[in-house]
């Protein structure tokens, strides 16, 4: 099947099989951020924005993305950067592998909810496992982050 | 994964309907389960060219499309005025946003899994199903019908003054649940629903909010068949039926005691 996608506001247009996952497609596009972790829909490692919503980009064919705008983190990497050093100020980024669908997540948090408290950090970001940090010092990094950017605007 | 030949996104509910009837077709709504099994499709059918992605409130009663998502269902302001924090309870343990961003209404009911929460929740309410090819149906009916290659399209929900609760236990959070629970309650009269006992969700009607909780945890114990798997026993589960049952029918009791 012939597709055309937007990936970080240029148009691809490729060739794709009907089981192909928009994850191993936008590898392809050398988007190689979306990282493949569980690919059983748990870790949110390969979360990319689909038309502005996080979705999991292993749970997503490529042809269902046929006709939309997907980001991906080389489309945010200003934003990826300004979050990073809260991240790396917290100790919340280890070993470093679930960062890039934390990033994902936490920027489409940071652009659908409104001064969010503690309870609805945690509720937005059940789906990002990360093995290493035991979730505390990312949660600081995001309340500090988020407090910034109010800040800044 | 499962993999498939081909992948057709029909532009009428009959067309749809017509490519399902052929062995080896299957719906894919959002993807997130068909994607755990190692199936091999002939052709994957894409419900989303039929405007079957919104919900609409007129008449008393709301119109879910199928392929309306759970997180709409959880954002949604008119189910929100509704039923309160039901759909936001029912979804909030669902793995995560992302998952909950692609996952359909529609591919969670026609699934009629033993664990869902939706099946649970929906089934405190009163709903019926539109299929493409038999109609309308009522919920409680549609949930125990045996699998066939109908193609359900929408799900109403009538706005009738019942409220609802909802609660489940999990071993961790997004975890597959344990046991599910929801209990509602028009005027006086009181419906326990449970589900993932492992099997499909089912209801018992008849009871009385007045009774009190501790009466619909004796009913909800009593009243329902469980088993066993790999996360909790019958034994257990018969436990917090009626543990769910109580804490769903004190909060109806907070609510309008």
């Amino acid at each position: 099947m012939n597709i055309t996608v937007t990936i970080n506001g240029t148009r691809h247009t490729g060739e794709v099989l009907p089981d192909l996952p928009l994850l191993d497609f936008l590898r392809g596009q050398g988007c190689l951020s979306v990282k493949r972790g569980c690919e059983t829909s748990n870790c949110g490692l390969c979360t990319v924005w689909l038309d502005g919503a996080p979705v999991l980009s292993c749970g997503v064919l490529a042809v269902q993305a046929d006709g939309r705008a997907i980001t991906t983190l080389e489309g945010l990497q200003e934003e990826a950067a300004q979050f990073g050093a809260f991240l790396a100020d917290e100790g919340g980024e280890q070993c470093g592998f679930c960062a890039p669908g934390l990033i994902m997540t936490v920027l489409a948090m940071a652009r659908e909810l409104d001064d969010p408290g503690e309870d609805e950090i945690r509720a937005y970001l059940a789906g990002n496992l990360c093995r290493c940090s035991g979730y505390q010092s990312q949660l600081r990094a995001i309340q500090k982050y988020l407090a910034w950017r109010k800040e800044e605007r | 994964m499962f993999t498939a030949q081909e992948y057709a996104r029909p532009a009428t509910l009959a067309e749809a309907y017509a490519l399902n009837q052929r062995r080896g077709n299957t719906i894919i709504g959002g993807g997130g389960w068909l994607r755990m099994g190692r199936q091999r499709f002939h052709t994957l059918i894409d419900l989303s060219g039929l405007g079957l992605d919104n919900i609409k409130e007129e008449d008393g009663r709301f119109t879910l499309g199928a392929m309306v998502t759970l997180r709409q269902m959880e954002l949604d302001r008119g189910l929100a005025g509704a039923f309160g924090p039901l759909f936001v309870d029912m979804a909030k343990h669902i793995v995560g946003i992302q998952f909950r961003n692609r996952a359909t209404l529609g591919g969670s009911l026609a699934a009629r899994f033993g664990f869902s929460d939706v099946l649970t929740c929906l089934l405190a309410l009163d709903c019926e199903v539109e299929l493409a090819g038999a109609g309308t149906v009522p919920l409680p009916r549609y949930a125990q019908m045996p699998y066939d290659r109908d193609v359900l399209a929408r799900v109403i929900l009538h706005k009738n003054g019942r409220r609802a609760a909802y609660e489940s236990t999990l071993i961790t959070h997004t975890d597959i649940p344990v046991l599910t629970c929801a209990a509602s309650a028009l005027g006086d009269s009181l419906r326990v629903v449970i589900g993932a006992r492992p099997g499909r969700a089912s209801a018992l009607d008849g009871l009385s909010l007045a009774d009190g909780p501790e009466r619909a945890a004796q009913a909800a114990r009593e009243y329902f068949s469980f088993g066993s798997n790999m996360r909790a026993s019958a034994q257990y589960r018969r436990h917090l039926a009626g543990v769910l049952a109580a804490r769903a029918v004190r909060r109806l009791q907070e609510v309008n005691p």
